[in-house]
Order: structure tokens, then C-alpha cells, then sequence
């Protein structure tokens, strides 16, 4: 054993540590799985389904899903591929998000996902968020008309910077985003060092003056498709 | 800042220990006080449980039950499901709305709110409707002309006159028109059988013996997953932690689904009974009933059942003389989610949570209740387990078949001449149980509640159990007279309601399904919309995050499937080549509203 263990993905042999999820794995092994809600530095939240995989034959989403020796993953199927289009179409059609004049364009993780995925235009009828605009806070400004509610920021400020600014409220579609306070962000204790302020990867959670400030051809996604990084890995 | 409500408040948390995990309780008192739990009073909460505002809005927000704003004293909460839809719900609401002067979502000026609610397990009596903890049954235009004149008397709703249900029901600490509507009574749960032999069989064997006894007689979830018990137990029992708990699931929300209801009015002894066995056989001291908010009706009868068992030495220390086994309940009060019945939302909402589900693994049995191991089962379920004890596990695996022993409770309603609860053995036939129940004409049957099936009489041939047509209990008759497209729609209707919220697929994608069977009910479908509903339904199924996700897309696939005429002649293929759901004409009134003209392209 020595806290090894090997497993497949789409018929490659992998080997990773006990106790790694699948996504831990696959990276560490330059394999991509396409993820949203994901980022390392958080708790898995496991809510945007992206990463949805097929593990022994059942579906799991592979930021949640602890890998066991000789377990097959499946990842780059046509029938995944597809969910996973329908996914990224939904969240974009669920907020208003135009990439054209969003200052998140270009190092935006939904857009570079829909990229990657082969989606030019959504296919389902968008719902035309409505939601205000909060821009109390004289360092951040939240627009959670683009939000994914990846839970990211409320990790984030509860269990790294132990803050607690964000949390859910409502629920179903009409579930949001909500802070510490009646009065807007500017009453809470945020600031644009915390890494909720950090983590957004759309364009929900914005720093104020630096929209635009990277050229275009520099942002992040400008040459490479999202998850390149992580490919690299694997020469 | 207004001091009483500061003392009350205050008061109120204090009773609770403020303690953040009962955030349900403290949160209820306050709406139940208030008729509101306003952002002073979140404010005041989350000052004395130390935990953040956002938190405790967060729990407010989320169940349908609890209010930011404020109601009347008095709510009326009218059920809209689609078997109170099919027994004349519509005249009902004319009613209401003509004798109170207000519309649904509304309150009257001397404090009367009228909503809507789903499916508040009265399916066998509709239509029905809670006020406040009230419920009332039958309901016509006469009975709401009444109901209101009466409740204008003194705004009180234990103080309203109706007849008396039979049962308990009559009971002074139930006092409820409800009726049990038992039509056939089998050998197990509706059966005689002898109090507390099961518990003292169990308590003179080791724990490890009673989950082997149980293990034999295959029993599996009632609930409808049909997970076998005696395998979730021994996972528990096997967990480390030293504190264990058993939870039973009595949010019994699906839809048409009412038979916990009869067991908790008729046989709460024997539930309580199989939840001491469980305690005993899994190792746990504590066990919560999570009741939904819709039977709270019931509560006091069941406080007062708990009671009696506690001065009989059937719940608390040394149970029945066994010396270390120590075991007691308690309920937890729902407020209309019905996620919570997920076994790990039901967790989170007795957390003090959200009730959003929880990522697995870890299970309950490893890691559920505050982290301890804890099994959650069905009222049904634990009631088996007393039978099995009392019994034996070869007499209870007697009836029904190999995989699927014994009977099971079956909630029937809808178009039949005797809806109602029965216990069959499992293994009936579909086409059986519809002469029984009086529905020899049945167009189509819902098998499992709107997370079930939906068939046709071509598959009235096929049988209920866990391997061919499994359910949790509901099954709802629709005749010839029904339109399926109308009834998928309404059961979509239901799904987008109750989303947590959590997974893109349930949030967004229910939404879009909901969109486009409204879209070919309004005669604007296409044939490829058809395609479209059954790729959406796949991707919701296949990657949403607990099991109402991964089933809500059931009546749309499973009509699709069964029903596809009634689609197809709807659908056409359009002449315009624009996008579907766009209405041009409409997209155009602001522009001529503000060119003081008509469209000359699109005014034709």
C-alpha cells in the first residue's frame, strides 16, 4: 500500500496519494478535468457539476470524489462532454454575462470554460437577471448578476480569512449571494487583501481600478485554453 | 431598537441554550411570535448564538415556512398540488380570494395571509389547507365561506368548528378533521401486534445479533431508495465515534404521499419502538424524529406518547432493565422544505442549517449528525424493524418476494372511487391495485410520487417492488380525462419550488424543462423541442448532486417516454425561423410605445 494507489483515467494508469480526490490526482498527473466551482485553496463545494465524471460506472464529481485503487474514471466522453456543455449553457443563460464588456473578459473562468468546451453562443433562452449592484465598499464591488454561486468567497471567508462576510440566502433559483450586513459590503469587515476577494472566477467579486488594466493579449486566457497549466504538466 | 422584541428574543434563544445548532427551534418560536423573523430580530439572534447575521438569513430564507416579512396572525396556507388540482382546487382559490378580498402571497388589513403550499400530505381528502398548524379537509366553496366567517370571530385557529376525524384524530391532543382513510390493513404495520415484545426480544440479544436479525429479513429503506437496513446499521454500528445517532425521516413530502401520517396518528408506539431497537442495535443514546412543519398537528400526541414511554422505562436510562443501554427522543420540527427529506439535507436542517444536502462521501453512517455516526430511516422502516423483532425475520420475509420482503404501504389518490392508504405485500400488480382501488379506467399511473414513474396501461402489467416499479408510497391515478403534458408541467412546477438551489443542473436546468412544456402548452412547440426536453432531462439526471435532482426530470422523461402522442400533437414546426420562446410581436410593444406606431413588418 504506502499510500499509493492507482487508478484510470479514460484508460490511462495514474497513481496518486490516499486520502487525494480525483481532481487532487488528475492534476497532480497533468490530467484536466474541466471544473468551475473548484479551486484548491477552498473546501471542494462540488455545486457547478462540471467536473461531473463517471467513476465505476456512476456518476461523481471528481473535486468530491476520494480516489481507491483501481477505480476507472471516466472523463472526455462525448455523453460528459455534452452535460458539461449544458452546464456552462445554464449558468450563462441563469446571469447576464456579456463577455464583450465585462471586465473579467479574458481572464474569466465561466468564458474560458465555454471556450474550452466548444460553446459559442448559449443555446437555452436567457433569464435576465435582476439583481443590485453593490458597490458600497470603497475597494470591491459586487455584481452577482454574474455570480455562479460557487460557494468560493463563502469558503473562502469562513475558513481562510475566518471572516465569515458571505453566505447563501434563499433558495432555488432565486438563491444569492448575501453579506455580513443590511447596509451593503461597505459595513462588513472585507477587505480586497482577503482571499474571498481574490477567489471569484467570474466577474462578481471585482477589485475596483483594475478593470482593464491588463492588455488584451496578456489576460490569462488570451493564448491557451483554460486548464493548460495543468497539462503542461503531463510531458 | 424595540426592547420587547429584544427581551422576547432573547428569551426565546436562552430557552434553547443559544446554542447555534437549535437554529431551527429559536427561528421558529420567533415566526410563531412574531409572524415574522425581521432583521432586528436576525440581528438579535445571531448576536446571542455567536454566529454571523448572514447565517442565520441564510436559514430564514431558505425554508418556506419562515418569514423576513410580516404576516397576518393568522396564515392560511392552501395546498396547490396537482391531485388538489384534479378534486376542484380552482373554486376554492375564487373562494378564498372572494371572502378574504385578497390574492394569493397577500395579507387582509385584520391579519389573515393567504398562500400556497405543496402537497401537504392530504392527497385522500383534497383539497386541503393548513391554517396555521390547523388543517382542514375537503374543501368547497360552502366550507370556505364558513372557514373564514368563522375564523373572523376570533382569529384562532384551534378554534375552528369542524367535525372530528376518526382515531386519534379525535384525540383532544390531535383534535383534527383529518381522517386516516385506512382501506386495507396487512399483517405488519397495520396489523395487530404485541407492544414492546420486539424491544425486550432485541434488548436479550447482542446489538450485532438484532442487525443479523434484521439482515435476514432483507429488510430494505421504505423510504423508496431501498437501501438495505441491517447494512446501514451494521456501517454505523462499525463507524468510530462515540457518539451515535438514529434519525427518522418523517418528512414525508413527495407528493401524493401520505401513508406516515396514518402511522404517525395510529402507530407512533411502534415507530418509537423500532427507533429504541435501532438506538440499541447501532449503539446510539439519542434519536430525533424530524417531523415535517405540515404535521405539527400531530406533535403533542407524539410528545405526549414519549412521555408515557419514558414513566414505563421504555425510553431513558437502563431501558427495561437493560443495564448501559441508556436511549432517548426528541423531534425536530421541519419548516416546508421538501429537500430535508434527503437524508443529508434532513441533517443539515437539524444542524440548524440550511437545508442544503451534504457532499458525499463521507455518509451518514460515518460522518451525519454534528459529525457523529448516524443512521437515518423512514417511519416506515423502523416500524418493520418491531415487527421483525417481535416476529422473526422468516415471518416477515413471508409475504412479498425475494428482493423485496413483506409489505409496504401504499398512499393511493387521485381519479379513483376509494383513495386512501393500503398495505399490500410487495409484488402486487399495477393493473390489480387499480381494481381494488376503483380505477379500472386509468389513463396513467404515478408510481413513486412526480420522482417516480409515470405509466401507461401498457405497463399496468408490471409490478410494485424495489426491482421493477419501486416507491416510497405514493402512487396517483390519472383517468382518461387528464392532459399528461399539463401534468408534467405542474409536477416541474413542484421541482423548481423545492430546489435548494445548490447544483446548477436542479437550479437552472428544472427551470428550462418548466419553460418549454409551457412553451408546447401554449401551442408554440417545435418537434425538435422534444428532443431538446428529453437531452436537458439526461444532463439533470446525470449530474445533479442528491437524488431530487437526479429524479426531478422524471414526468417529463417519463411522459415523453409513455405519453409521446400527447407531445407530438402539440408540437409544429415553425414558419417564422426565429428562436424559440421569442415573441416578436411582444419584444416590439416598448419600441412602438415609444414610436406612437405599429411594427409594418410584424403587425400582420
Amino acid at each position: 500500500m504506502n499510500g499509493k494507489i492507482t487508478f484510470t483515467i479514460d484508460g490511462v494508469e495514474i497513481t496518486g496519494k490516499e486520502g487525494q480526490t480525483i481532481m487532487q490526482a488528475a492534476d497532480d498527473a497533468g490530467v484536466y478535468i474541466p471544473r468551475l466551482c473548484y479551486h484548491p485553496a477552498v473546501q471542494a463545494h462540488g455545486s457547478c457539476r462540471v467536473c461531473t465524471v463517471i467513476v465505476n460506472g456512476k456518476p461523481q464529481t471528481a473535486c468530491t470524489q476520494p480516489i481507491t485503487e483501481g477505480m476507472i474514471v471516466e472523463n472526455e466522453t462525448p455523453e460528459l462532454k455534452e452535460h458539461r456543455r449544458n452546464l456552462v449553457d445554464m449558468l450563462f443563460i441563469e446571469g447576464n454575462h456579456m463577455c464583450m464588456f465585462c471586465e473579467r473578459s479574458g481572464n474569466c473562468e465561466l468564458q474560458a470554460m465555454a471556450y474550452r468546451l466548444g460553446i459559442l453562443a448559449p443555446k437555452y433562452p436567457y433569464f435576465y437577471s435582476d439583481k443590485p449592484v453593490d458597490s458600497t465598499h470603497k475597494e470591491i464591488f459586487l455584481e452577482l448578476n454574474r455570480c455562479i454561486l460557487c460557494g468560493r468567497c463563502v469558503n473562502a471567508s469562513r475558513d481562510v480569512d475566518k471572516k465569515g462576510v458571505f453566505e447563501f440566502v434563499n433558495r432555488g433559483l432565486n438563491k444569492q449571494i448575501a453579506v455580513n450586513s443590511q447596509t451593503g459590503l461597505k459595513d462588513t469587515n472585507m477587505s480586497a487583501k482577503d482571499l474571498a476577494a481574490q477567489i471569484c472566477p467570474v466577474g462578481s467579486i471585482n477589485i475596483k481600478g483594475t478593470a482593464f488594466a491588463i492588455p488584451v493579449d496578456k489576460r490569462l486566457y488570451d493564448k491557451e485554453p483554460i486548464g493548460s497549466d495543468i497539462e503542461a504538466k503531463r510531458k | 431598537m424595540n426592547k420587547i422584541l429584544q427581551i422576547d428574543v432573547e428569551q426565546i434563544c436562552k430557552t434553547c441554550g443559544n446554542d447555534r445548532t437549535k437554529m431551527m427551534d429559536i427561528v421558529r418560536a420567533v415566526q410563531d411570535k412574531y409572524g415574522q423573523v425581521s432583521d432586528e430580530a436576525i440581528n438579535i439572534i445571531a448576536k446571542c448564538t455567536k454566529c454571523n447575521r448572514v447565517e442565520v438569513e441564510g436559514l430564514v430564507t431558505f425554508y418556506a415556512f419562515f418569514s423576513k416579512k410580516p404576516k397576518g396572525k393568522v396564515t392560511i396556507r392552501l395546498c396547490n398540488d396537482v391531485v388538489d388540482k384534479m378534486s376542484g382546487l380552482e373554486r376554492v382559490e375564487q373562494a378564498f380570494k372572494k371572502e378574504l378580498g385578497i390574492n394569493f402571497g397577500q395579507t387582509t388589513s385584520d391579519g389573515i395571509s393567504l398562500e400556497y403550499t405543496p402537497c401537504i400530505g392530504m392527497c385522500d381528502q383534497a383539497p386541503a389547507a393548513l391554517v396555521n398548524d390547523e388543517v382542514i379537509t375537503y374543501l368547497s366553496t360552502d366550507k370556505v365561506k364558513e372557514l373564514v366567517e368563522d375564523l373572523r370571530k376570533h382569529y384562532d385557529p384551534n378554534k375552528i368548528m369542524h367535525r372530528l376525524g376518526d382515531g386519534n384524530n379525535a384525540n383532544m391532543l390531535v383534535h383534527s378533521c383529518v381522517h386516516n382513510g385506512i382501506r386495507k390493513k396487512g399483517g405488519v404495520i397495520l396489523g395487530d401486534y404485541k407492544a414492546n415484545e420486539g424491544l425486550r426480544n432485541a434488548l436479550a440479544i447482542s446489538p450485532v445479533e438484532v442487525i443479523n436479525e434484521v439482515k435476514n429479513a432483507r429488510l430494505r429503506g421504505r423510504g423508496g431508495a431501498g437501501f438495505p437496513t441491517g447494512m446501514k446499521w451494521q456501517f454505523t454500528r462499525a463507524a468510530e465515534g462515540t457518539k451515535k445517532y438514529i434519525l427518522c425521516n418523517a418528512d414525508e413530502g413527495e407528493p401524493g404521499t401520505f401513508k406516515d401520517r396514518v402511522i404517525l396518528t395510529e402507530r407512533a408506539d411502534l415507530l418509537f419502538e423500532g427507533m429504541a431497537i435501532g438506538g440499541y442495535a447501532i449503539g446510539a443514546q439519542q434519536g430525533i424524529l424530524y417531523l415535517r412543519a405540515e404535521y405539527n398537528y400531530l406533535r403533542k400526541l407524539l410528545e405526549k406518547i414519549l412521555d408515557d414511554r419514558r414513566s414505563k422505562n421504555l425510553l431513558g436510562k437502563n431501558i427495561l432493565g437493560k443495564k448501559g443501554f441508556d436511549f432517548d427522543i426528541t423531534i425536530q420540527m421541519g419548516a416546508g422544505a421538501y429537500i430535508c427529506g434527503e437524508e443529508t439535507a434532513l441533517i443539515s436542517s437539524c444542524e440548524g442549517l440550511r437545508g442544503d444536502p451534504k457532499t458525499r462521501p463521507p455518509f451518514p453512517a460515518q460522518k451525519g449528525y454534528l459529525g457523529n455516526p448516524s443512521a437515518v430511516n423512514n417511519v416506515e422502516t423502523l416500524c418493520c424493524v418491531t415487527r421483525i423483532m417481535e416476529m422473526g425475520a422468516a415471518w416477515f420475509a413471508e409475504l412479498g418476494s425475494k428482493g423485496s420482503p413483506s409489505t409496504k404501504l401504499l398512499s393511493i389518490s387521485g381519479d379513483c372511487r376509494l383513495p386512501g392508504v393500503y398495505e399490500f405485500p410487495f409484488g402486487i400488480k399495477v393493473s390489480d391495485l387499480l381494481k381494488e382501488v376503483g380505477a379500472e379506467d386509468a389513463q396513467a399511473v404515478l408510481v413513486g410520487g412526480p420522482s417516480g414513474q409515470i405509466i401507461g396501461p401498457n405497463e399496468f402489467r408490471r409490478t410494485i417492488c424495489y426491482d421493477d416499479l419501486a416507491t416510497g408510497g405514493a402512487v396517483v391515478i390519472f383517468g382518461p380525462q387528464r392532459d399528461m403534458v399539463e401534468i408534467a408541467a405542474e409536477y416541474m412546477e413542484f421541482f423548481v419550488e423545492e430546489s435548494c438551489g445548490f447544483c446548477t443542473p436542479c437550479r437552472v436546468g428544472n427551470v428550462l424543462l418548466k419553460k418549454y412544456l409551457d412553451k408546447i402548452l401554449d401551442g408554440k412547440g417545435e418537434p425538435q423541442d422534444l428532443d431538446f426536453l428529453q437531452s436537458l432531462g439526461e444532463s439533470i439526471k446525470v449530474t445533479s448532486r442528491c437524488g431530487l435532482g437526479q429524479t426531478s426530470p422524471n414526468p417529463v422523461l417519463t411522459t415523453l417516454k409513455n405519453f409521446r402522442p400527447s407531445y407530438e400533437k402539440r408540437v409544429k414546426e415553425a414558419t417564422n425561423g426565429l428562436q424559440p420562446l421569442f415573441d416578436i410581436k411582444k419584444a416590439l410593444v416598448p419600441a412602438e410605445e415609444i414610436a406612437k406606431r405599429k411594427s409594418e413588418i410584424f403587425n400582420a
